[in-house]
């Protein structure tokens, strides 16, 4: 069993980061996921494992610092909330065209603009549809506790790896603030000399010189690399669809929910099964690749389905492209940093489908 | 072979790669890259050295340098070395630069990769136009001097003043050495050098960042001969960028010294 602590998901996250060892955090303060940096900062990661951590001038900055310091091969991340995130944007599509691992954590405000500080999954098509210029998809895992907080952040970072792409921690206001018991893992070495082949560590005799770019002046090389992007994003959704499954077995009517929604709507089916109706939730883990394959599966099923986001709704679209007409999809959510009760979803669900 | 070893009095860096490059003739950057390449050279530090492209006509400077090098997004490059270093002390890391990108898009990671005193060095050739994208104004462009964008000159009313980046970094505690050169002649191309070897040795030293401007000619997009444009250059670009030291071991230099 490992140190089990009661955290904030954002400090959760922070910490995993040092015991994952990671080799560098860059970073700008934004609420709500201030606490990334100032926990790291309290830590004093240098003296704990030598892992560095900077306070850049901008998010630009901050995400260039991660392109440099992945470009060399170590394990590197930053954190952000929305706005922070559409800035490190170009960063991030440079990061995925020189094929750069990294870990980002996005903990998602109410937009558009400066918006509030308060949750939303509003950053959806943002996250899983590419966010920045070019043909390109992330990882994307999507926490619904403090426990996956840190858990996610030693699978991101593996991921990552696997794939030379950056992953994408999509969590939320919620998420990022509320605080539960933490399991956390044991501190894990730095892998501060391990190889990487690719890496810009210096020219040696016994290689040719590495180079970290993006850039393709002729069209067909272009094309080919993007052939060979895709093809990665092919792999992700055939190995790395994760999801979790409450009550689908014998559901007529189906909840489809990630982060925060899902731990809300796990109380809702838990409602709506007392009042007699057999909801059952299920939970997307990654939202690329998305659990497209299991959704359909249970289009076949189920009466009807609901997407719950707190958003205008746009994982719902996700869900219709999967069931593909088979069965009705409903959507219902808040906006702009308000929050859905378990008790507002069931009524939605009983008004969408015209239940008893 | 062509001529025997005892004969040999001037051989090509191996440092730089044999392709073909991609500037125009006359234009200053195959000099400058091929400088700082003899210094990393000399002083052997091949296996130690990560160089930062910029966007810009130097854009593909790691076809050019056989050294390990990124490629960055545009006026990032300081912000590439500053992850680099923070993660590889004892690497020596620099960025080659244009006026666009240091001093224009990459304001903010200029001011600030130099006020906190990075140790690396930074590279920036100032033509005064954006030459690549096809001779716009830059943000050192000259007062009434042409350029695409601004066909009839520089009115500084309209379009703002050139802004003289390097004596604004050379203010800043986090810089260590600043200098101003160029390399169109081959007086001006050996005090280069010097300062380039100076800009890797301070490395060393882990006192801040060096920071060398290099005032080159862009003959494509002033439209001019290169040797013209030389000429131009000197007689126009050198009295508003004056060449020499500005700050040596950290100290503001009083006038600059000329290095004519």
């Amino acid at each position: 069993m490992g140190e089990k602590k009661l955290m904030k998901g954002n400090e959760a996250f922070a910490e995993a980061a040092i015991r994952s060892g990671c080799d560098a955090y860059f970073g700008y303060p934004i609420t709500p996921q201030s606490e990334v940096m100032e926990y790291l900062a309290a830590q004093q990661p240098h003296l704990r494992t030598g892992m560095v951590l900077l306070q850049a001038e901008s998010e630009v900055a901050a995400i260039n610092m991660v392109y440099g310091a992945a470009g060399t091969g170590k394990k590197v991340m930053t954190s952000s909330s929305s706005p922070g995130i559409s800035l490190k944007q170009e960063g991030i599509s440079y990061l995925v065209g020189s094929e750069l691992p990294c870990l980002i954590l996005n903990v998602v405000r109410g937009g558009p603009g400066l918006g509030t500080i308060q949750p939303s999954q509003a950053d959806y098509f943002q996250s899983t549809k590419g966010g920045g210029h070019g043909d390109y998809r992330m990882i994307v895992l999507a926490p619904a506790s403090v426990q996956e907080m840190s858990d996610f952040v030693k699978l991101g970072f593996d991921l990552a790896f696997k794939y030379r792409n950056p992953v994408l921690m999509l969590s939320d206001g919620i998420i990022g603030q509320m605080m539960e018991q933490v399991e956390l893992f044991e501190q894990m070495p730095r892998a501060t000399e391990f190889d990487q082949t690719w890496a810009t560590t210096g020219k040696t005799p016994d290689r040719e010189r590495n180079i970290i770019t993006s850039v393709n002046l002729d069209p067909a090389v272009q094309e080919r690399h993007n052939h060979k992007l895709q093809a990665k994003y092919q792999k992700m959704q055939q190995e790395e669809v994760r999801y979790e499954s409450f009550d689908c077995e014998d559901a007529d009517y189906l909840l489809i929910a990630y982060g925060c929604s899902a731990r809300i709507c796990q109380k809702s089916v838990k409602l709506a099964r007392a009042k007699g109706i057999k909801a059952g939730l299920l939970r997307p883990i990654t939202l690329f690749p998305f659990p497209t394959v299991e959704i359909k599966r249970l289009a076949g099923k189920v009466k009807g389905m609901m997407a719950v986001e707190l958003s205008a709704g746009q994982m719902v679209e996700d869900v219709r492209l999967a069931v593909d007409g088979r069965v009705q999809v409903a959507f219902y959510g808040r906006m702009g940093g308000m929050v859905h009760s378990p008790e507002e979803v069931v009524d939605a669900l009983i008004k969408h489908f015209s239940i008893g | 072979m062509l001529v025997s070893p005892e004969n040999l009095v001037y051989t090509k860096t191996p440092l730089m790669t044999d392709k073909p490059l991609s500037y125009c003739p006359g234009c200053g950057h195959g000099t400058v890259h091929r400088m700082i390449m003899e210094v990393v050279d000399e002083m052997g530090i091949q296996a130690d050295t990560i160089g930062i492209a910029p966007v810009g006509c130097s854009v593909l400077a790691y076809e050019f340098m056989n050294i390990d090098m990124q490629q960055a997004a545009h006026g990032r490059a300081p912000a590439l070395a500053t992850g680099i270093k923070r993660c590889w002390p004892d690497k020596y890391v620099f960025t080659y630069q244009g006026d666009g990108d240091l001093a224009a898009i990459g304001t903010a990671e200029t001011i600030h990769a130099c006020n906190r005193g990075e140790n690396i060095a930074i590279f920036f050739v100032n033509n005064g136009i954006y030459g690549m994208t096809g001779g716009q104004m830059a943000p050192t462009t000259l007062p009434g001097m042409r350029s695409s964008t601004t066909p009839y000159g520089r009115d500084v009313a309209l379009m703002g003043n050139p802004l003289k980046i390097t004596e604004l970094v050379a203010m800043l505690p986090g810089t260590f050495y600043v200098s101003r050169h160029s390399v169109h002649t081959p007086l001006n191309v050996r005090k280069f050098k010097r300062a380039a070897r100076m800009a890797f040795e301070n490395q060393k030293l882990n006192k801040g960042v060096s920071f060398i401007e290099i005032v080159s000619n862009c003959n494509s997009g002033w439209k001019m001969s290169p040797v013209d444009a030389n000429k131009w250059m000197e007689d126009n670009m050198f009295p508003f960028y004056p060449l020499g030291d500005i700050k040596v071991n950290g100290e503001m230099v009083s006038k600059p010294t000329k290095a004519e």
